[in-house]
């Protein structure tokens, strides 16, 4: 294992800098590029066994790692090792080599003839062409269609211009509704204060036009806009689950006990808390939303089981420029 | 023995002329100049674990029962990807440790890039001759904001699933072409299929990586180059650099920066939990939960789609301006250009297009300081409204009050921020004479 | 016996007493009627009504003494009701537009009982207090069930979140059995899922859950509440930023000579 070479390495260091200490050096026969420096006895044992934890923070790693690698334990003993060697290596830079102020010269960033030259060489490496202008069109134009060629293999990423994908859905009258089980979903079963989710039967339930949000509201309480009437039998009301900002599920469900209180019946959004009043057929209460959440036409089937009664009333998330406000 | 190192180098590559001079390259001594070394050793680190996660992460939709340790998730169908981080953090020894730590060198990354970017910004360390290295930071920042969203959207937990919802409105809502760019980018409606997946994954591993590290690369290049800045003092003049040589004192410094930035990762990563994945649970179009954040880079823009009002421009069929594009397009294209602007703007108004070497404090030019901090609090008070829900669950201040409140509040804290710290760099500087127009005859 | 499995067996015993004492029998069930309507007429009479009739805002609530209040009629709060409003604290409310919270409980399980006792004599019928087992539960189907219906409000780890005008609390403090009533009532803002939607078996799912969630798998370490980017963010730029910061301001200064 390279850490117990690396272990090992450490520790000569450590060894070779106690002992070598005070050993003189040889004697100086150019000119010095740095001043004579002493490093103290203090720092370099201070370094050496800062060194030695840094070793024994490694070793513990190699250990904790065979002996079941616990999380923190792999964490502390590597952070720590490292911590430690950093220390090491400041406190180095800081007393066993020599400190250096320097001033250096920054140069000359601008170089006047050198830039004259290369100007002249790219001029006059053109001076003999005398049909500049075709030239120039034709390399644009060649620039041109080989850049086309090299950008219009990207359209084989997705069906760029098939947006009318974005807006199919399963959902169309009939289309009966199930849970995420995949059992039809009774109408009785969704009474006041309920929400349940339900999915199209037979279809993929993970598309954002899928899933629907399902409640019952007081009949008294709905206040539809009139084109939708008879689209919430018995208060019934379902509405595409998915926001119509920015795509999340709603799975937030107010529902006041007791509404003189609290806030009235609202489904939410909870990535930016666009708020949707289900009462008028899924107004922007509040947040960012910037069109109603669409709403299912529902109906009862004879098994007591719901069914789509048409498509949605829009669009289903977030909006893009097809969509219709 | 370091004599013949020496000689065999020179005689294979002729480079030690090179290297001595690279051995004297001069570091100034201020602690600012250590957050952008900062950034670079923490992208190594990400570089070191990312590696290792690759090992083990399967890019994939496709569903499979799960069948690890984890006794919640157990005979729950989820996606490959999904799974594979599951027995990543539960199975493989130290795989947890190198996730968290990939994960928080992450968050940390973003960190030091804008600590660095302040300091860059405050000092004018933007101006003549350093416009490019400054644009290829700003670009560096917006890669690794995108990197770091690619990074944790790949697992398809809970969390990633609705970032993901999110990121495909706010494509979506590009006018005109945001319904072709989601069809180009996820290849079908979303939540797309695997191929989206693997692009996400090439892009996170492959493709964005290497454009940082190239990145990274002209970046130092261009720094050499023009050599460091330097803040004023004695000696220190716009021609000359004053401090401490690479070697020997600033490498060893340097490679202690960069054993405390990973010790600190390592540290956080095996100590504090971060994307929980497992409890999040994976990801389907119908299901979410309440407060969930994107990672702190993109909390500004959460905030800044939670505060636009309910308002979407549509007719004769077509809608303008869905309403995502201007929280999750449009305030993060006007930030992003003022940043690339700012030097340009800078010079036109000083009209000072002279080499500038020496830095600035922050109180000596108080026009720039405090349009630097006016733009900071707007950007601060939309991130803050992205903890709107957050803040209402603890002090029980109530969400809507507080969305209107930001709401208010980016257009009239700026405004203050902006007079208060003219102000202060005024009481606090030379009386601010230093004005814009006295700023041209600042060359020497 | 842990403390913990107090309260169930006390809402338990409620019920029992409802049930067995629907009759009058004895002189007990009156005394304990007597204690209730005491009580009621203290603290609840001024919102709901000397009968449990409820009041409307800004009517005058009659006999309550020219207190004017508001708050739902009774007469379809069953024990599972009076229970979970009583002994989480949520009732008696100081203002009757606030959002009830949790709190320590006014009244102890003698008067609680009193309480439910006396709102069933009013001729109230609702929920009883449920039953609930949370040992036979199964966390992965409570968690996926939790994911479906809990987690939008209450999130996915349970530790609370909001709606737009409601907070949705954590779920931390909540008994066993004030799960089970709270998931069965709707209290406040919060939906009501009868057994058609989420039978006794998958409630005890949910439950088992739930307390999961309080302490669950933390492997990576220091869990910073499970609530995600927030607190990590935080940790981010103020322990690893501040940290390295500081390390900077170490190594960045030149060392005296």
């Amino acid at each position: 294992m390279s850490f117990v070479r690396r272990v090992g390495r450490w520790a000569t260091a450590g060894v070779v800098l106690l002992l070598a200490r005070g050993r003189p050096r040889p004697p100086a026969e150019v000119a010095r590029i740095l001043p004579l420096h002493r490093a103290g006895d203090r720092a370099e044992l201070a370094v050496a066994s800062l060194l030695l934890l840094a070793a024994a923070g490694g070793a513990g790693f190699v250990a904790v790692y065979l002996l079941g690698a616990d999380t923190q334990l792999l964490g502390l003993s590597l952070g720590l090792a490292l911590a430690f060697l950093a220390a090491a290596l400041v406190l180095g830079s800081r007393a066993l080599v020599p400190q250096v102020e320097e001033v250096e010269e920054r140069g000359e960033l601008v170089h006047a003839r050198e830039e004259a030259a290369v100007t002249q060489l790219v001029e006059e490496s053109g001076e003999g062409i005398t049909r500049r202008r075709l030239l120039t069109a034709a390399a644009g134009t060649a620039g041109l269609a080989l850049g086309a060629a090299l950008v219009v293999p990207a359209a084989s990423l997705g069906p760029v211009l098939g947006t009318d994908r974005l807006l199919r859905t399963p959902w169309q009258r009939g289309r009966r509704l199930v849970d995420a089980r995949g059992r039809p979903l009774a109408a009785d079963a969704i009474a006041e204060g309920i929400f349940e989710i339900a999915f199209p039967e037979g279809a993929p339930k993970d598309t954002l036009d899928s899933p629907l949000v399902v409640i019952r509201l007081p009949e008294e309480a709905l206040r539809l806009p009139d084109e939708r009437s008879g689209w919430a039998p018995g208060g019934l009301l379902a509405f595409s689950q998915i926001c119509t900002h920015a795509g999340c599920a709603i799975t937030l469900y107010r529902w006041p006990l007791f509404e003189p209180t609290a806030p009235g019946p609202a489904l939410v959004c909870p990535c930016h808390y666009s708020t949707f009043d289900p009462a008028t057929g899924g107004d922007v209460l509040f947040g960012p939303a910037g069109r109603p959440l669409p709403q299912l036409p529902l109906e009862i089937d004879g098994s007591g089981a719901l069914r789509a009664a048409g498509p949605l009333s829009g669009a289903t998330g977030p909006s893009w420029w097809g969509v219709r406000a | 023995m370091i004599r013949r190192a020496v000689g065999w180098l020179d005689e294979r590559s002729g480079a030690v002329p090179l290297v001595q001079k690279g051995l004297r390259y001069v570091f100034p001594d201020h602690w600012s100049f250590l957050l952008g070394e900062m950034a670079l050793y923490t992208f190594l680190v990400l570089v070191g674990t990312g590696v290792y996660l690759t090992l083990f992460f399967q890019p994939s939709y496709e569903p499979v029962v799960y069948d690890g340790a984890y006794e919640p998730l157990q005979g729950r169908e989820v996606s490959q990807a999904y799974h594979s981080v599951l027995d990543l953090s539960f199975e493989v020894k130290a795989g947890l440790l190198m996730r968290q730590t990939h994960h928080w060198a992450a968050n940390v990354f973003v960190v030091a890039i804008v600590l660095h970017l302040l300091r860059i910004f405050f000092t004018g360390a933007f101006r003549k001759p350093r416009q490019l290295t400054y644009y290829v930071g700003v670009t560096m920042l917006m890669l690794a904001v995108l990197e770091g969203f690619l990074g944790y959207s790949l697992v398809d937990d809970l969390l990633s699933g609705m970032g993901l919802a999110i990121a495909y409105s706010v494509v979506a809502s590009v006018p005109f072409v945001g319904g072709n760019l989601v069809l180009l980018l996820w290849e079908a409606p979303f939540p797309g299929t695997s191929d989206f997946l693997s692009r996400i994954y090439v892009g996170h591993v492959l493709l964005l990586p290497l454009a940082l590290g190239a990145l990274i690369a002209i970046h130092l290049t261009l720094i050499v180059a023009t050599k460091h800045t330097q803040f004023r003092g004695p000696r220190r003049l716009e021609r000359n650099v004053v401090g401490t040589p690479l070697w020997p004192g600033y490498a060893l410094r340097s490679l202690g920066l960069m054993c405390a930035v990973a010790a600190a990762l390592l540290l956080l990563g095996g100590l504090v939990q971060i994307n929980p994945v497992w409890l999040w649970g994976p990801y389907d179009t119908w299901l979410s939960t309440n407060g969930a954040q994107p990672d702190w880079y993109l909390g500004w823009l959460i905030g800044a789609l939670r505060l636009m009002p309910s308002w979407e421009p549509h007719a004769w069929g077509y809608t303008f301006v869905p309403n995502p594009f201007w929280g999750g397009v449009a305030f993060p294209l006007v930030v992003f250009g003022f940043l690339f602007l700012w030097p340009t703007i800078e010079r036109r108004v000083t009209g000072d297009d002279a080499f500038h070497h020496l830095l600035d404090r922050p109180r000596d030019v108080p026009w720039r300081t405090a349009t630097g901090v006016a733009v900071f609090t707007w950007v601060a008070c939309v991130f803050l409204a992205g903890a709107s829900d957050r803040f209402f669950v603890q002090a029980g201040v109530p969400y809507e009050e507080q969305i209107w409140f930001w709401r208010a509040a980016v257009f009239v804290l700026p405004v203050l921020a902006f007079l208060l710290t003219r102000r202060l760099c005024v009481e606090l500087g030379d009386g601010g004479r230093r004005t814009p127009a006295s700023l041209g005859a600042d060359r020497s | 016996m842990p403390a913990q499995r107090t309260a169930p067996l006390l809402g338990l015993a409620a019920a029992l007493t409802m049930l067995v004492s629907a009759p009058p029998a004895g002189a007990q069930p009156n005394e304990l009627v007597e204690e209730g309507r005491r009580l009621y007429a203290e603290d609840c009479v001024s919102c709901h009504g000397p009968q449990g009739e409820g009041v409307v805002p800004a009517s005058p609530g009659r006999g309550a003494g020219g207190v004017t209040g508001a708050g739902p009629p009774l007469l379809d709060a069953g024990a599972a009701s009076v229970d979970f409003y009583l002994s989480t604290g949520r009732m008696p409310l100081s203002s009757p537009d606030e959002q009830p919270r949790r709190g320590e409980p006014k009244y102890d399980a003698a008067q609680i009982e009193a309480l439910i006792a006396y709102v069933a004599s009013l001729g109230a019928s609702g929920d009883p207090v449920p039953e609930v087992d949370a040992k036979s539960g199964d966390v992965g189907r409570g968690l996926e069930l939790f994911t479906l219906y809990c987690a939008g409000c209450h999130q996915i780890v349970a530790e609370g979140g909001m709606v737009t005008g409601a907070v949705a609390p954590s779920l931390f403090e909540a008994t066993p059995t004030q799960i089970a009533e709270s998931v069965r009532i709707g209290p406040y803002v919060m939906p009501s899922f009868d057994e058609g939607l989420i039978d006794d078996r998958e409630l005890n799912d949910l439950i088992r859950y739930v307390e999961y969630a309080r302490e669950p798998d933390d492997r990576g370490g220091w869990a910073l509440g499970h609530i995600g980017p927030i607190p990590e963010g935080a940790v981010a730029w103020l322990v690893a930023g501040g940290a390295l910061v500081l390390v900077a301001l170490v190594i960045g200064e030149r060392a005296r000579r």
